[in-house]
């Protein structure tokens, strides 16, 4: 009877814990935003670079030769994957795009897999890229360069052309989504402040300023559910779970050497 | 059953310390540097050459009266916006005077529609093509003010007016004001015009658009004027040294310097104690460069030794290339409090074939942030909480091997309690 007892009792505060895991993983956390537009331009550098959330898909116009910046956030424990569309002129000779994926700190991020490099053979009509980057982590060593959560910048350009396909309408799309690692890469310590640049001196001015019309910082990103603040993980289910398993194990053990009930005779 | 209630309370709590910490990270909207006007002057050219009729069946004149109109009707509000001609007056064959004619058809300020439109419709092609000068004076109108400063250029054909290189004007023109790009369009253009508005845009940080049809014109000289009304944060001179006693000090914020090929830039900038400093560097390629390039950005004691690095290189065609580098200062043990001065040294390896003039250097973009420090990691997994099957397994394993002991333990116990 006992047993029972404690082992319905040990189930039932594993299901309690377990519940807001399970709430949480099933929450996509990169949604798209419905209610904003999706951006239909780029910008021209890491200053000026379109903002864009997850899931949107951003489009732009340009002339081939254009250095195309977007920026989107990605906070730690996803694993960001660039995906980008170029539409080409009718008529070109064959021309080679790259797309880059640079960091909060223009570091270039390199990419696990996906076409980073493609080259457009004479006359075709699009290019697909893509980047499947590494996943984001909650801290690194400052010798490391991987990725943190923060701003992350999209570079699109032709890196080898003709000189007559200079200056070209093209259209480019772009698309980041992210799969959710969860925890087998949750790591120890976190940044103070996301990796976006601008972010102290947006901060020291946050107090000062009140009113204004349309503001210029050098980065205002931010996912749509802010930034993780870096305690929940699966792991404390899983360790959670451990504990618990631990202790019906050991009741287990005891009950097979103690015996059950009294000994006999006494 | 009210020992599991407890723990259901409990989780509920927890639940809801988590949910405020992630409803308040603590960032308001934004801040405004109270950012003045925008000024854009759109630059067209007027020369005969602009009679030609291959855009859309009318001539490229008709085309950018056209745009212009459709333009002036889009230009969002705040921006200032000018028009300025070359070509437009001298009829003449001398080239001295020729290369002169350039003048300011409407003067950049806010923006009268049926003026400004009134002044593009008396256009009518007429002479040389004199780019330079006419950046040169597109310069000068732009002059004053905090906002960003974009030139359009509308050209059909090359400058007229060598030996003033047009391109070596768009990069001296760069390096003296903070800000200002040109944007170049080419009217049906040749190999030779093509060449030199796009090194025209290189130089500033610009784009080159090859114009075939009339909506493109609207539509590009349309994206561009819009692109000057998004605010953008205007960068700071500043003027790096070649030794670190002797830099600037720098604040948290976005810096512009210059840096010719093979130079060292040194800046310094002060870090307390259990501050982090997050740097990086950008040098803008606005010349012809060499195919392969790099950039080096070190973090430096006051006493010469290398805290962190930056270091990034590249291959083929590029506008800009970038590093950065974190150095978070450790918290002090005692109540010692004086920052550290870190010196930042900025490197470049591009190089240029013989004929590429060097100076103005190359833009260099800096930014600085000086933030609170990270929280240390003390173990590789968060909270250094286990994961996994093997987790588990183990756990088990070592919860049964004690349930075991303790039960034959209790069993001896009984056993010698009974024997006494």
């Amino acid at each position: 009877m006992s047993i029972t007892r404690v082992l319905s009792a040990a189930l039932l505060a594993v299901g309690l814990a377990a519940g807001p895991a399970a709430a949480d993983d099933a929450s996509p956390s990169p949604s798209a935003s419905d209610d904003s537009a999706a951006p239909t331009q780029a910008g021209t550098s890491f200053r000026t670079a379109t903002e864009i959330d997850q899931g949107q898909q951003a489009t732009a116009s340009g002339s081939t030769g254009d250095y195309l910046y977007w920026s989107f956030p990605a906070d730690a424990g996803q694993r960001p994957d660039v995906k980008a569309t170029v539409k080409l002129p009718d008529s070109h000779a064959g021309q080679t795009w790259q797309l880059d994926v640079y960091d909060g700190l223009r570091r270039r991020q390199a990419c696990q897999y996906g076409a980073q490099t493609r080259t457009a053979a004479q006359g075709a009509a699009s290019v697909e890229l893509a980047c499947v980057m590494r996943t984001v982590r909650a801290w690194s060593e400052p010798w490391a360069d991987d990725p943190l959560p923060g701003t992350y910048y999209i570079r699109l350009t032709v890196v080898n052309l003709t000189s007559a396909d200079l200056g070209q309408p093209v259209s480019a799309e772009v698309k980041v989504d992210s799969k959710d690692i969860g925890g087998s890469a949750a790591v120890d310590g976190s940044l103070a402040k996301p990796l976006v640049p601008g972010i102290a001196v947006k901060s020291e001015s946050d107090g000062v300023s009140s009113s204004s019309t349309k503001s210029a910082v050098l980065s205002s990103i931010e996912p749509d559910d802010g930034w993780s603040s870096g305690w929940w993980t699966d792991r404390w289910v899983w360790t959670g779970i451990g504990g618990v398993l631990a202790a019906l194990a050991g009741i287990g053990g005891y009950a097979l050497t103690r015996g059950s009930g009294r000994p006999r005779g006494v | 059953m009210i020992r599991t209630h407890r723990p259901a309370a409990g989780v509920c709590a927890l639940l809801a310390a988590l949910a405020a910490g992630i409803a308040f990270p603590g960032q308001a909207v934004a801040d405004e540097t109270t950012e003045a006007a925008p000024k854009v002057e759109l630059v067209l050219d007027v020369s005969g050459s602009m009679r030609t009729a291959d855009i859309d069946g009318g001539t490229r004149m008709a085309a950018a009266k056209q745009a212009f109109n459709e333009v002036l009707d889009a230009t969002p509000e705040g921006v200032q916006l000018g028009i300025r001609t070359l070509g437009a007056d001298y009829r003449g064959n001398d080239r001295k005077e020729g290369c002169k004619d350039t003048a300011q058809l409407y003067p950049v300020g806010t923006l009268d529609r049926t003026e400004a439109k009134t002044a593009v419709a008396t256009l009518s092609p007429t002479g040389w093509t004199p780019i330079g000068p006419a950046l040169l004076k597109a310069a000068d109108d732009l002059q004053g003010g905090d906002g960003t400063r974009r030139i359009v250029l509308i050209s059909d054909g090359e400058d007229t007016c060598q030996p003033l290189d047009p391109c070596e004007v768009a990069r001296e023109i760069a390096a003296k004001g903070v800000g200002l790009t040109i944007d170049t369009l080419g009217l049906v253009p040749d190999a030779k015009t093509r060449d030199q508005l796009s090194c025209i845009a290189d130089a500033t940080g610009g784009t080159y658009t090859s114009v075939q049809h009339k909506e493109e014109l609207t539509d590009r000289v349309g994206q561009l004027v819009d692109r000057a009304a998004d605010p953008v944060v205007t960068p700071v001179a500043t003027e790096g040294t070649d030794q670190c006693s002797s830099a600037p000090a720098l604040k948290s914020g976005l810096y512009t310097d210059r840096e010719e090929f093979g130079q060292q830039r040194w800046y310094k900038v002060d870090v307390n104690p259990g501050q982090e400093l997050r740097a990086s560097v950008s040098v803008a390629a606005d010349r012809a460069v060499n195919a392969d390039y790099g950039v080096l950005l070190r973090a430096v004691t006051v006493h010469g030794r290398e805290i962190v690095r930056g270091e990034a290189s590249g291959l083929g065609r590029t506008d800009v290339i970038s590093t950065g580098l974190r150095y978070p200062k450790a918290e002090s043990d005692d109540d010692d409090t004086t920052p550290e001065t870190v010196c930042l040294q900025v490197t470049n390896s591009f190089s240029a074939a013989s004929g590429v003039k060097t100076s103005p250097g190359l833009p260099v973009e800096l930014t600085v942030d000086v933030v609170d420090g990270p929280s240390k990691a003390s173990d590789v997994a968060s909270f250094g909480l286990g994961r996994g099957w093997w987790l588990l397994g183990a756990l088990v394993l070592t919860g049964f091997l004690a349930g075991l002991v303790w039960g034959w333990v209790s069993r001896w116990r009984v056993a010698v309690w009974r024997t006494n």
